[in-house]
C-alpha cells in the first residue's frame, strides 16, 4: 500500500513543554545510544498530539534522537496506525473489518460510515468533524464487531447504536466506550459460566472504560498533561538498576549516517563555538568522570599560503572527514601531530567518531608526513589506490 | 469443566479489585524470592517438566526455549522480550490478561528474566491496545513503587527492569525477529535465522521472545508445581489454556480450560452454542487466521489441542482463537477476507509473499464473484505452494493455508458458484 507525505504540511512542529518531558523519559527506557528504539512512542504522541504525523514532526523526532529522516519517514510510512494526512477534527473512526467483526456486522458499521462521514475512506466529513478507515484486526474479537475511536475501543455494536454514537460525538458528548450491549468485558453476555466468585459490582467498568472515564481523553488532542508523568524505572540515584555500572552493556549501535550537508552544517556550529563548549566539560553528567578535560586546540581560519596538506594520506580520514577537520579549523598535518591528549578529546568530542584518533594512531601518522616522510598509507593514496 | 480454583487468571474479565492488593490476594507475588532463590537451573527444569508450549501461536516448548539462553554472559546483557504485539484475526486473550490481570505477566517477567540471566525485559505491546498499555504501565508502576522491581526486585537479590513499549499497527512485528527491529526503531521486517534471537536478538545480544500467556502462567505453574499443570490436557499438550472464541456463537467470550477440551464442550459450556444449533455449523478456524478452516461436522467431536488439530483435521491450535461461522456465511469471501488482511500486512522484504499475497487476494475476488474458470482453482492452489516455505518468515505459510485450507474442504462451492455464474442459473448448492 503506498503511503505517501501529505501534500500539504504546516511550517513548524514542537512538542508541548509537557510532551517533550514526556518524550525525553521514553528515552531513559532503552541503554544509551540506542535512543533509535523510542521512534515509535514519540512519533505516536506527536500523532496524539497533532491528529496526524506531519513532515516536521518527523524532521523534529529525528533531531531528537539523533537519526537520519528516512529512517524516521520509513517507520512513519511502514506502520499503518500514523496517519500521513489531516483526520477528523473531532475523531477518526476506525472499523474493524477482518474476519469475526466482519461475519458479526463491520460491513453495516462502513455503510453507515459512508453515509454520514464520507463515501471514501481517509476523507474529511463535509463539516471536517470526522473521518473514517477500515482497519486490520484489532484484537477484540470475542466483541465484534468493534470500532476504535481515538483511544478507546466501542465493541458489541449495532449499526443503529453506531450512528448514535456519531451523533453524539458530533454533539460534543463522548460515551463511555466498552461494550455496547450491557456486558462488562469478554465474559459471555448470558452470564458468567466460570470465575463466579468474582462477579461484578466491584467497579462500575472493566479496565479500559475505565481508564477512558477516569481520565476523558476518549478523542482529545493529547498535550501531556491529562495524566501525571512517572518514570519509576529511574531509580533514587538518577540510575537504571539493570543498567547500573558494573552490568553488562549492549554493544553500540552502529553511526548512523547523515546526509553530507547536515554534517558540514554541525561541524560549521561546533568550529564557531569551540571554546564556549570547552568551557562546560560536564554537558554530560555521567560519562564526564572517566573522560579527559576537553581543550580547544589552535585553529586557522584558512590554510597557510602553501595551500592545504592532503589529510586524506593519514590512515582513517577520508574525503568527508577531511571536509569536516578543514572546516573544524585544521589544514595541515603539523597542527594535528601536535595535539594534546585534551585536546585530542576535544576533536574527538565533534567527530562522532569516538576514538578513531588514537585507534588510527592519527598523531604518529601525522608526526610523520609533517617531517616529510611516508607512511604505508600514504604511499597507496599516492599511487591513487585508496581514493 | 475446569474448576474455578484450577484457574490461573482468576480476574479475566476484571470483575474483582485490579490493584497490587487484589492480585495479592488472589495468591499473586506471593514467596517470588524463594522461587528465585531455588535457582536458575530449578526454573527451567519445572518449566520443562510442566510441560507448557508456548501459548503464541507455534507452540514450541516454553522450558527448552529458555535453556538455549547462554549460561553465562560473554559481556554482553541479555534480554527477556514479551511478544504482546496480539494480532493474529480472531485473537483477543492476551488484552485480558494485561488489563485485568496484569501482575500474573509482571511477576512472571521477572521470573523468567532471571532465569534467562536477564537485569532487563521490554514488553511490546500493539500499538491499538492504549488503554491496554496504560492499565499495565499502571500496573507496573505499583510494582515499582512496592519494590516488585527495580534494584533487589521482590527482595530476591536481582536488579530487573521492565520496560513497556508499544508498536503502531503492524502485524508482522509478532514475528519475532521483524518484532526486535521493531523495538530498536525500524521497520518491523523479519531477520533471517540463524543467528536466532537467543544467540543475537535485541540490539545483538542474547534475547529470548515469549508470549504473554507463556509468562503469565509461570509463576502459578512454579508455585503449584510442575505436576498440578501437567494434568491437565493431554500428553504433549499439558496445562491451562485461554479460549477466545467469536463469531456465530450465542455467546463468544474468552475464557480458561483446560487443554484438549472438547469443541463441543467449550462451545455448549461457555458460549451458549451454536447459533442455530450444531445443524447450522459451516466451518470453523480453531486457532486464529493462519491455520486452515475446518468443516463444522468435523468439529463437534475435535480434541481442541495442538496434537489433535494437526495431526487429525489438518489445522492447528495456534493461539486457541477460535472463529466459528454458521450456515449464513459466504466461506469463500471468509477466507479472501483473510487474503485481503495477509496482503494487507505483508512487509514486502520477500518477493513471493509480497507479490503473492496480492496475487492470491485478486483471484480469491473473482472466486468469490464467480468470475472464474474451474482451473483456477488448482492454479491458485499451486501459487499457494509456491509461497509457502519460500520466505524468511512464516507470513507467507500463514497467507497460503487458509486458502488450502478452503479449496481442500470447500471445493464444491467454489466450483458450484463459478458454474452457477457462467450458466446464469443458481448453483446447486446456493438453493438448497
Amino acid at each position: 500500500m503506498l503511503r505517501r507525505l501529505h501534500s500539504e504540511q504546516p511550517e513548524s512542529f514542537a512538542f508541548t513543554p509537557a510532551n517533550q518531558a514526556w518524550a525525553e523519559a521514553q528515552i531513559t527506557k532503552y541503554p544509551e545510544g540506542r535512543q533509535a528504539s523510542a521512534v515509535i512512542p514519540l512519533l505516536w504522541r506527536a500523532q496524539e498530539q497533532e491528529g496526524w504525523v506531519t513532515k516536521p514532526a518527523i524532521e523534529s523526532i529525528a533531531e531528537m534522537l539523533d537519526m537520519a529522516y528516512i529512517r524516521v519517514l520509513e517507520v512513519a510510512s511502514f506502520y499503518f496506525m500514523f496517519q500521513l494526512q489531516p483526520v477528523g477534527s473531532v475523531a477518526h473512526i476506525q472499523i474493524c473489518g477482518t474476519l469475526s467483526c466482519m461475519i458479526c456486522g463491520a460491513e453495516d458499521l462502513m455503510e453507515v460510515c459512508k453515509e454520514k462521514i464520507a463515501p471514501t475512506p481517509h476523507t474529511l466529513s463535509a463539516d471536517g468533524k470526522f473521518s473514517w478507515e477500515e482497519v486490520e484486526c484489532l484484537g477484540a474479537c470475542a466483541n465484534a464487531p468493534m470500532a476504535q475511536i481515538g483511544k478507546d475501543y466501542y465493541e458489541d455494536m449495532t449499526a443503529e447504536g453506531f450512528a448514535q454514537l456519531l451523533d453524539d460525538l458530533a454533539a460534543g458528548k463522548v460515551p463511555a466506550p466498552g461494550p455496547m450491549n450491557g456486558r462488562f468485558a469478554s465474559e459471555p453476555l448470558s452470564g458468567l459460566t466460570s470465575l463466579k466468585e468474582y462477579d461484578s459490582g466491584h467497579t462500575k467498568y472493566n479496565a479500559s472504560a475505565q481508564l477512558a472515564t477516569d481520565i476523558g481523553d476518549t478523542v482529545k488532542r493529547i498535550d501531556g498533561t491529562e495524566v501525571p508523568l512517572t518514570t519509576p524505572w529511574v531509580g533514587a540515584d538518577g540510575t537504571v538498576a539493570g543498567r547500573s555500572p558494573g552490568k553488562a552493556q549492549p554493544p553500540k549501535a552502529p553511526e548512523t549516517p547523515k546526509p553530507a550537508a547536515k554534517q558540514a552544517e554541525e561541524a560549521k556550529k561546533a568550529s564557531k563555538a569551540p571554546a564556549k563548549k570547552a568551557a562546560k566539560p560536564a554537558a554530560k553528567p555521567a560519562a564526564a568522570v572517566a573522560e579527559v578535560e576537553e581543550k580547544a586546540p589552535e585553529t586557522l581560519g584558512a590554510a597557510r599560503d602553501g595551500g592545504a596538506d592532503d589529510l586524506k594520506k593519514i590512515k582513517g580520514v577520508g574525503p568527508k572527514l577531511e571536509e569536516t577537520l578543514n572546516a573544524l579549523g585544521f589544514y595541515h598535518y603539523d597542527q594535528i601531530a601536535k595535539w594534546t591528549e585534551a585536546e585530542i578529546a576535544w576533536v574527538d568530542n565533534r567527530l562522532k567518531f569516538k576514538g578513531r584518533i588514537e585507534r588510527d594512531g592519527w598523531i604518529d601518522q601525522a608526526r610523520t608526513l609533517a617531517e616529510g616522510g611516508e607512511t604505508a598509507f600514504s604511499k597507496k593514496v599516492d599511487k591513487g589506490n585508496v581514493y | 469443566m475446569l474448576k474455578d480454583q484450577d484457574r490461573i487468571f482468576t480476574n479475566l474479565y476484571g470483575m474483582h479489585d485490579r490493584s497490587l492488593a487484589g492480585a495479592k490476594q488472589r495468591g499473586h507475588w506471593d514467596g517470588t524470592a524463594k522461587i528465585i532463590q531455588n535457582g536458575r537451573d530449578w526454573i527451567i527444569d519445572q518449566m520443562k517438566a510442566s510441560g507448557l508450549r508456548g501459548r503464541g501461536g507455534a507452540g514450541f516448548p516454553t522450558g527448552l526455549k529458555w535453556s538455549f539462553m547462554p549460561k553465562e554472559s560473554d559481556g554482553r546483557p541479555a534480554y527477556l522480550v514479551v511478544n504482546a504485539d496480539e494480532s493474529e484475526p480472531g485473537t483477543c486473550k492476551d488484552r485480558e490478561i494485561m488489563r485485568h490481570d496484569p501482575h500474573t505477566l509482571i511477576e512472571g517477567c521477572l521470573i523468567a528474566s532471571f532465569a534467562m540471566n536477564a537485569n532487563t525485559c521490554y514488553i511490546y505491546i500493539r500499538g491499538e491496545y492504549i488503554r491496554e498499555r496504560e492499565a499495565l504501565q499502571a500496573a507496573i508502576d505499583e510494582a515499582y513503587e512496592a519494590g516488585l522491581l527495580g534494584r533487589n526486585a521482590a527482595g530476591s537479590g536481582w536488579d530487573f527492569d521492565l520496560f513497556l513499549h508499544h508498536g503502531a499497527g503492524a502485524y508482522i512485528c509478532g514475528e519475532e525477529t521483524a518484532l526486535l527491529e521493531s523495538l530498536e526503531g525500524k521497520k518491523g521486517m523479519p531477520r533471517m535465522k540463524p543467528p536466532f534471537p537467543a544467540g543475537a536478538g535485541l540490539y545483538g545480544c542474547p534475547t529470548t521472545v515469549n508470549n504473554v500467556e507463556s509468562i503469565a502462567v509461570v509463576p502459578t505453574i512454579l508455585r503449584r508445581g510442575p505436576e498440578w499443570f501437567a494434568g491437565f490436557g493431554r500428553a504433549n499438550n499439558a496445562g491451562t489454556k485461554l479460549f477466545a472464541v467469536s463469531g456465530h456463537v450465542n455467546n463468544p467470550c474468552v475464557v480458561e480450560e483446560a487443554m484438549s477440551i472438547s469443541f463441543e464442550e467449550l462451545i455448549e459450556k461457555h458460549c451458549g452454542g451454536i447459533r442455530g444449533g450444531w445443524d447450522n455449523l459451516l466451518a470453523v478456524i480453531p486457532g486464529g487466521s493462519s491455520v486452515p478452516c475446518v468443516r463444522g461436522e468435523n468439529m463437534r467431536d475435535a480434541v481442541m489441542d495442538f496434537d489433535y488439530l494437526r495431526g487429525e483435521l489438518g489445522s492447528g491450535l495456534g493461539t486457541a482463537a477460535v472463529i466459528v461461522m454458521d450456515k449464513s456465511t459466504d466461506i469463500i469471501k471468509a477466507i479472501w477476507r483473510l487474503s485481503k488482511f495477509y496482503k494487507h500486512e505483508s512487509c514486502g522484504q520477500c518477493t513471493p509473499c509480497r507479490e503473492g499475497t496480492g496475487w492470491m487476494m485478486r483471484v480469491m475476488d473473482r472466486l468469490v464473484k464467480g468470475e472464474a474458470d474451474i482451473e483456477e482453482i488448482d492454479m491458485l492452489w499451486d501459487v499457494t505452494k509456491q509461497v509457502e516455505g519460500h520466505t524468511i518468515c512464516a507470513l507467507g505459510d500463514a497467507a497460503a493455508w487458509p486458502i488450502q485450507g478452503l479449496i481442500r474442504n470447500f471445493r464444491e462451492e467454489i466450483e458450484d458458484r463459478i458454474k452457477a455464474n457462467k450458466t446464469g442459473r443458481m448453483g446447486a448448492m446456493a438453493a438448497e
